[in-house]
């Protein structure tokens, strides 16, 4: 073969491969949903999705499997975490793009990068051993003491081992991401717009309230719905310190057991008890297609925000 | 209230707020390192739990060591193979601008996958194939975790190569195959590189999708179809012992983990940084 | 006139719904230097990289008609296009090495299209290298970054890798624009001693350039080819208006 047609032919060989692997690639999140709705089947032929959704009966053994608990147990836990960590997420996102010298910006987001590599149980560890103790020995019998009229508030659960908990140490989890991409948005609100408002002599703090905040809220907001979806899923960490008790939790200081930890917790009787393999797999698919719908909500909230710009 | 106040009120909020996270950064390492120290010595570094380990007695957690580096180092080789070939695609080959579109919106969303969904999807294809939980199972459910990491993170790089250099090739009478490889990957090394430790950082420290699928043992790795020891699940399984020192070697192991994060980290930034300057424009 | 070495006939380009060229017939002659001229944006470029096929990078581009080159219509969709690139090359306007060394730089294109040895080599690289009159001031440091260069050097590097190929052909596209007056002054000294073995066709916003330079002239306006001819006869004696008002200075 010449020199060129084995060069014409190394190009369309390559062409082809790089398009099946890609096409493949593409396919990847299908097959995922496909595979766990496959094995989740028996248990849905049984019990439809909304009963199994609703219903807070969990007795494996009796082939009963109500996620309500679960569902809701993530719901708090995440819920509490966004509520823990928006606020100063957002106050130090705006620091870092609006006020923030060069080079103390420079120094101050490689360490928060930092802390968006420390592996999961790493951050379990330091929930067990700093953050569970304080609740247990500072927080609760102060809250109990204190504030213990509201339910909200009840410290029944004198552990530490809690939503609280789970909820403190997902939201420094996320204090990574939200800070990310609310600085980068920020940081994309075209000078101009500063500029004019300073010029009518408004302060720093006012023209961003009034304008940068103003034209970055969608993707702020992207960036909240990205955390949420973010800690929804996070598994080893909140194990550690929720307790894993399936009840639905009244307070913050109630054990709860979240979808991810159930499913991680479980994975070794799945085979012995009959339907608990496809139950536990209905969950993780559960949990795909909500964390699906949260990328997506995230995306067209992004979308019509550069829309808006543009 | 005065503008200025108002102003000052909040810029302590944000000054408060900074030091809040950098806190909880500082406090994270600092338990980690002063749990884990005292617990760490040689023995830790070199041995395998022997016979006993559980209880208190003699051994170390070599096994989780290697296992680690052998999980994450196949993963990410086994990522960037598919990674690499589907950015090439992306930017070289691909003709439909909407197929492209799909293939990039589905990679967005396989990034927001939480690894306990890749460990379930990697237990039921081990399932599918007859398998028991090994090295191998471990090994892909990782690499798909790493793969919209590692497909982001070079898009990223080789969108930033300009049009001109491209061209300039292709004037020569380049394929699309050699301008990819001769010129462009040429060119964006130090970012691929950055990208693959990236994505082995994001792999070694995973326990959710290794839970599953790569099994737990106290050898040391030695088959692909053998279960083999991670570092997260080894931190995991010695914190959930009532033995006082077991739980002690629990905070070593993090510490072991911690450590070999925080110089992936730094090689990767060290290398950003040194790479660059030879790069064109 | 002797056989023409590329043959345009009815080329249009377009990018999305804006029309580049339009229907644009001309031949451009052999061994001589062809300038393309018109005020910007008439579409000289886009004719420009249409020669050698450079247009279809650009996303969204369409291209209509023929360009006849050694009796082949290059767009033909059988026409192997990394063999009409190899022979038609291109200098651009910034120079843009690619990330290697010098020497790398040159041997780039003939180690795509031949297996040649190491020695073979280092006289290719030799050889093209003296012809863009680079050679003294690059021989003792060859295996150098390419980055390290000047932008007039580095022009010149861009010119000793085209012409490494052995094109039949060379597209300068406005090559000297970027360069200061001595570096541009050495480029156009090497184009005037390159057309007895090349044909050349240029790209300039410069009208003293053409002049200099231009043995055949064809004069564009907004997309539409408006007037060509040998050199003299265009500029002494131009026959339609708009290439009359061009020639003058009354629009750029």
């Amino acid at each position: 073969m010449t020199k060129n047609r084995l060069r014409r032919f190394k190009d369309q060989f390559a062409s082809r491969v790089t398009r099946a692997l890609t096409v493949f690639a593409a396919a990847l999140i299908l097959l995922i949903g496909l595979a766990l709705l496959i094995r989740a089947q028996p248990l849905l032929d049984i019990t439809p999705l909304g009963k199994l959704l609703t219903s807070s009966d969990w007795h494996p053994l009796r082939g009963e499997f109500g996620f309500l608990p679960f569902i809701l147990g993530t719901l708090w836990v995440t819920t509490l975490a966004m509520v823990l960590a928006v606020p100063p997420c957002l106050l130090c996102a705006i620091y870092l793009a609006e006020y923030a010298p060069r080079r103390l910006r420079d120094t101050i987001k490689p360490l928060i990068d930092l802390l968006a590599g420390i592996p999961s149980v790493v951050y379990g560890l330091w929930g067990t051993l700093m953050v569970v103790p304080v609740i247990r020995g500072t927080i609760t019998p102060w809250v109990g003491k204190h504030l213990g009229f509201t339910s909200l508030l009840a410290t029944d659960n004198p552990s530490g081992y809690g939503v609280l908990a789970g909820g403190v140490v997902l939201a420094v989890m996320v204090f990574p991401v939200i800070i990310s991409v609310t600085e980068e948005v920020i940081r994309a609100v075209p000078d101009g717009l500063r500029e004019a408002a300073l010029a009518l002599g408004a302060t720093r703090w006012q023209m961003v309230k009034g304008v940068v905040l103003r034209r970055s809220l969608p993707g702020v907001i992207a960036a909240v719905v990205l955390g949420f979806s973010r800690a929804f899923g996070e598994t080893m960490a909140v194990m550690m310190v929720v307790g894993n008790i399936p009840q639905i939790p009244r307070s913050v200081f109630d054990a709860a057991y979240p979808l991810p930890a159930l499913i991680a917790n479980n994975y070794g009787e799945m085979m012995s008890i009959p339907l608990y393999d496809a139950a536990l797999l209905t969950a993780a698919l559960v949990l795909l297609l909500l964390v699906l719908a949260f990328t997506f909500a995230a995306r067209i909230v992004l979308l019509q925000a550069v829309r808006r710009v543009a | 209230m005065s503008k200025h106040l108002e102003e000052r009120i909040f810029v302590g909020l944000m000054i408060a707020s900074t030091i809040v996270v950098l806190g909880s950064l500082v406090l994270i390492l600092a338990t980690v390192v002063m749990k884990g120290l005292p617990a760490l010595n040689l023995k830790m570094l070199t041995q395998v739990p022997k016979g006993g380990y559980y209880l208190g007695k003699e051994g170390g957690i070599l096994n989780a060591i290697t296992g680690s580096l052998a999980l994450a180092g196949g993963a990410t080789i086994l990522s960037y193979v598919f990674s690499l070939a589907v950015v090439l695609y992306l930017h070289f080959f691909a003709q439909d601008s909407r197929f492209v579109y799909l293939v990039r919106l589905s990679l967005d969303v396989l990034w927001g996958v939480p690894s306990i969904v890749y460990g379930a999807f990697g237990f039921t294809l081990l399932l599918l194939l007859g398998l028991r939980a090994s090295m191998l199972g471990g090994i892909v459910a990782l690499a798909l975790l790493e793969l919209p990491i590692l497909v982001r993170a070079m898009d990223e790089v080789i969108s930033m190569v300009p049009l001109e250099l491209k061209e300039a090739s292709y004037a020569l009478g380049a394929t699309r195959l050699e301008t990819a490889l001769r010129t462009v990957v040429r060119q964006t090394v130090p970012g691929l590189l950055t990208a693959s430790l990236l994505a082995f950082g994001r792999g070694i420290g995973d326990a959710a999708s290794v839970l599953f699928t790569a099994g737990y043992t106290d050898r040391m790795p030695t088959s692909l179809l053998r279960p083999v020891a991670s570092l997260p699940l080894a931190v995991f399984f010695q914190l959930g012992t009532p033995v006082p020192e077991v739980q002690e070697r629990a905070y070593a192991s993090a510490l072991v983990l911690t450590i070999i994060i925080l110089i992936i980290s730094l090689i990767a930034r060290l290398l950003t940084r040194r790479l660059t300057r030879h790069v064109i424009h | 006139m002797s056989e023409p070495l590329i043959q345009i006939r009815g080329l249009s380009v377009t990018y999305g719904d804006r029309q580049a060229v339009r229907d644009v017939s001309v031949d451009i002659p052999a061994r001589q230097i062809t300038a393309i001229i018109g005020p910007s944006g008439c579409g000289k470029t886009t004719l420009l990289r249409s020669i050698s096929r450079l247009i279809e990078l650009v996303a969204g581009v369409r291209v209509w008609g023929q360009v006849i080159f050694q009796g082949q219509n290059i767009y033909d969709p059988h026409v192997d296009v990394t063999e009409i690139r190899r022979r038609i090359g291109l200098l651009a306007q910034r120079p843009f090495p690619l990330p290697m060394s010098i020497y790398e730089n040159v041997a780039y294109g003939p180690r795509l299209h031949e297996r040649y040895n190491r020695e073979t080599l280092d006289a290719i690289v030799e050889k093209q290298l003296r012809a863009a009159g680079l050679w003294d001031e690059v021989k003792d440091r060859l295996h150098t970054s390419a980055s390290a260069l000047s932008v007039g050097q580095q022009q010149r590097l861009c010119l000793a890798r085209g012409l490494a190929v052995e094109p039949e052909v060379l597209l300068c596209d406005e090559a000297t624009s970027a360069l200061d007056p001595i570096s541009a002054q050495r480029i156009e000294g090497r184009l005037l001693e390159l057309k007895a073995d090349y044909g050349i066709v240029l790209v300039t916003h410069v009208l003293r350039q053409a002049r200099r330079l231009a043995d055949y002239v064809v004069f564009m306006y907004m997309g539409e080819l408006i007037e060509h001819g040998p050199a003299d006869q265009v500029f002494r004696n131009p026959q339609e208006v708009k290439t009359r008002a061009y020639l003058e200075g009354e629009f750029y």
